[in-house]
Parts: structure tokens; sequence; C-alpha cells
């Protein structure tokens, strides 16, 4: 699972739940994938990111350095801001590791580079 | 008509890993499977100006439908049930994320996240109750509802799926409706049994006019009529009585027989002015 993806997902399907968001990330094995730059793609996808998920997400996978804890205005300008953003979003592949629920606590397994959300009968 | 597979075994049983693997080494269902997504994501109808978007693929399986996506340098993030599926997606490298989820308990998605959805053969598992506790209609809903509020404003979903009739065509076209969506049915070559193919197409942003099936009734039906009186002209063979046609065949004729003839000027056959 690819951070990108890790800033979309909620446990908004567990009843009872209201937000689920931001989930709790825990990495116990990640890999560096490659993936090609867009820089346009990454602007488009600015509103839709939430920078304190993204800023916990990149303290988990020890990049925090490269990443400033609150959102700086006009990114799009500052080319190695997104060279860097693009780097934790879409080339951090976490491998093994979980995400729980912030709100019931619910861990979500994520086992060979996949989350598993599926849900037990007394959830839904 | 063959057995349905839903009538088998529940989706995330029935995929086990020797039907998953039919999906990465059988070419003629990834033929199909292809073939289907490029006319789902030529219904979505996204803006055409080369940009990439971030498209969900619903029961994305091993990832067939997502290289579609890729190839058309869209980003896309994958939900399905079947474990081994999934593992030959990873396997396969596909650029996409998948993730593990069943439609009927929702999209794990924040709002507003997709651009568009996408679903290829899958919507027809969940008009099935697989468990006990299951509910076709309300995890219809379910799934709607959420997916609803995880698109944008101006996204469409597109589904290709199987109905078994058209009862669940209703019940799943209402639930749809109910979650908030627009749209309606597209079908593909309504009179082939074969290349019959349905689309469930639905909008987000208020009513927009359907896109056109392929092979609809009424195109074929125009081209054959036009086709018919050009044939029944071309029987009689002759053209009105009076017209220039008519003379300039009858003097032809005439020239043939060796008879004396005027030549073939502009004032053949014109009419003479009122004075005359």
């Amino acid at each position: 699972m690819k951070l990108s993806t890790y800033n979309f997902l909620t446990s908004m399907a567990i009843k009872g739940v209201k937000v689920g968001f931001p989930l709790k990330l825990t990495i116990n094995k990640k890999e560096e994938v490659e993936s090609e730059f867009n820089p346009t793609f990454i602007e488009r996808l600015l509103p839709k990111l939430d920078w304190a998920a993204i800023y916990g997400a990149a303290q988990v996978a020890e990049l925090a350095d490269d990443i400033p804890p609150t959102q700086p205005e006009n990114i799009g300008e500052n080319e190695l801001l997104l060279q860097k953003l693009h780097h934790l979003l879409f080339e951090i592949d976490v491998l093994e590791g979980q995400l729980e629920c912030p709100e019931t606590g619910r861990i979500f397994p994520i086992t060979d580079g996949i989350p598993n959300m599926l849900l037990n009968e007394d959830e839904v | 008509m063959a057995r349905r597979p839903e009538h088998s075994a529940p989706p995330e049983i029935f995929y086990n890993d020797d039907e998953a693997k039919k999906y990465s080494t059988n070419t003629r269902i990834i033929e199909i499977q292809v073939e289907m997504a490029e006319r789902a994501l030529e219904l979505l109808a996204l803006p055409d100006d080369d940009e990439s978007r971030l498209i969900l693929d619903i029961g994305c399986g091993s990832g067939l439908s997502g290289s579609v996506l890729e190839d058309s340098d869209h980003m896309w993030i994958g939900i399905d049930i079947s474990k081994s599926m999934l593992d030959i997606a990873v396997e396969r490298e596909v650029a996409g994320d998948v993730i593990l989820g069943d439609m009927g308990e929702g999209m794990p998605f924040k709002p507003g996240t997709f651009d568009g959805a996408i679903s290829i053969s899958a919507l027809q598992w969940l008009c099935n109750a697989d468990k006990s506790y299951h509910n076709p209609h309300k995890r219809l809903l379910k799934f709607f509802t959420t997916l609803f509020s995880c698109l944008t404003r101006t996204a469409r979903a597109v589904f290709q799926f199987y109905p078994e009739n058209s009862d669940q065509i209703e019940m799943v076209t209402s639930q749809a409706m109910k979650a908030g969506f627009y749209g309606g049915l597209v079908v593909d070559y309504p009179n082939s049994a074969k290349a019959k193919k349905y689309y469930l197409v639905l909008m987000t942003g208020g009513a927009a006019e359907l896109p056109k099936a392929l092979g609809s009734p009424e195109e074929e039906r125009r081209v054959n009529y036009i086709k018919k009186r050009d044939a029944c002209r071309e029987a009689r063979g002759k053209a009105p009585k009076k017209s220039r046609d008519w003379i300039l065949a009858k003097k032809e004729r005439r020239r043939r027989q060796g008879l004396e003839t005027r030549p073939d000027t502009k004032y053949t056959a014109r009419k003479r002015s009122g004075r005359f």
C-alpha cells in the first residue's frame, strides 16, 4: 500500500464510527519503489490531502525531515517539496503493518502490501 | 445457458487460486475483460485534457481493468474481496494500489476522493445473499451511498455487470437512485446474445444525457430502411418521365439506333419560361 492510498482510507464503514480518519499507521516492513514524477497530478491532489495525516505518515515512515508540520502556501511553486511529496506518497510501499481505527481501536492488518478492510458481522 | 458463478459460491471463495490463475493466463478472459474496461472508460467521459485522474476500480481482481486505466495514464486504487485475485495483481506489479474489502460493507474512502469509478463484472455478486445476515437491498444501498460520497461532484461511475433478470436490474438501479445518483442503463448490442453487455452509468452532478449504446436497434433500423428505399429505386431502374435523366436516356437510345438526334446541351430538358 502506498501512502497516497493511506491518505484516503477511513474506517467509516464500521457501525457507529463518525469520521474514522486518520487511521493510525504502523509499518513493520516497507519497500521503496520507483514511480514517475508528475507535478501537475500532485498539485491537483493537494486539496484532497489531509496535511496532518500526511505529516503523521511521514513520521512513521521516518521521512519527517522532508515534510513541514503545517501545510506551506504556494506548494505548486516549490518543486523540491513537490518531489519530496511524490516520494512520500508514491514511492513508499508498506508491505507489512497495520491500520488502527482512531475511534474503536479496530486493527486492519496489512499483509503483502494489501490492507485488509473486511469487517465482521457485528461491525457492519 | 452456462451456470452463473454467483450461484456456485460467494466471490471470496469462488475466486480461489485456481480461478484467479485463469485471469492471468487465459487470453480469452483477458481480452474480454480489457475490452469491457476500455468501453467503461469511454463511458466515464472524463474531460479530454490528457491529465491523470484518480479512478476507483471496484472488483479490480487481478488488475486487468487497472492496466487499461494505466494505459490512459490514470492513477487507480482497486478494491476486491478475493485475496487470491489481489495476490495475482501484486504479482503482476500493477501500478495501482489494491485493497481487500467487501463492496457491500461500503467504500472505506474519504469524501470527494475519486474523479471516477469503474467496475467490471462485479455488481451482480452484490445481488445475492451469501451469508445469513446479508440483505442485498441494504448492501446495495450502503455500497451506493458510500460510493456517492467518495466521488467528486462531476464524477461518473460505470458498472459493467451481468444481471440475471429484470428484477435485479430494477433492484440495482432503484438503490442507486435512492443513494442520490442520476443515470441509467446503457445496453450495447441488445440484439446479440453474446455481445450484449449491460453498463450502468451513474452520475453525481445532476442529470445529463446518457451515452449512446453501441449497435442500438434505432440506429440499425434507420440504416435498413434507407437501404431498402435505394434498392426499390434501383429495381424500378427508370427515371421519372419528362425528367432530364429520362430525356437523356431516350436520346442516348435513339443515337444507338442511328437516328438523327440533337446534341446534349445545357438547354436539354430545360423548362420554357412562362412568357412563351
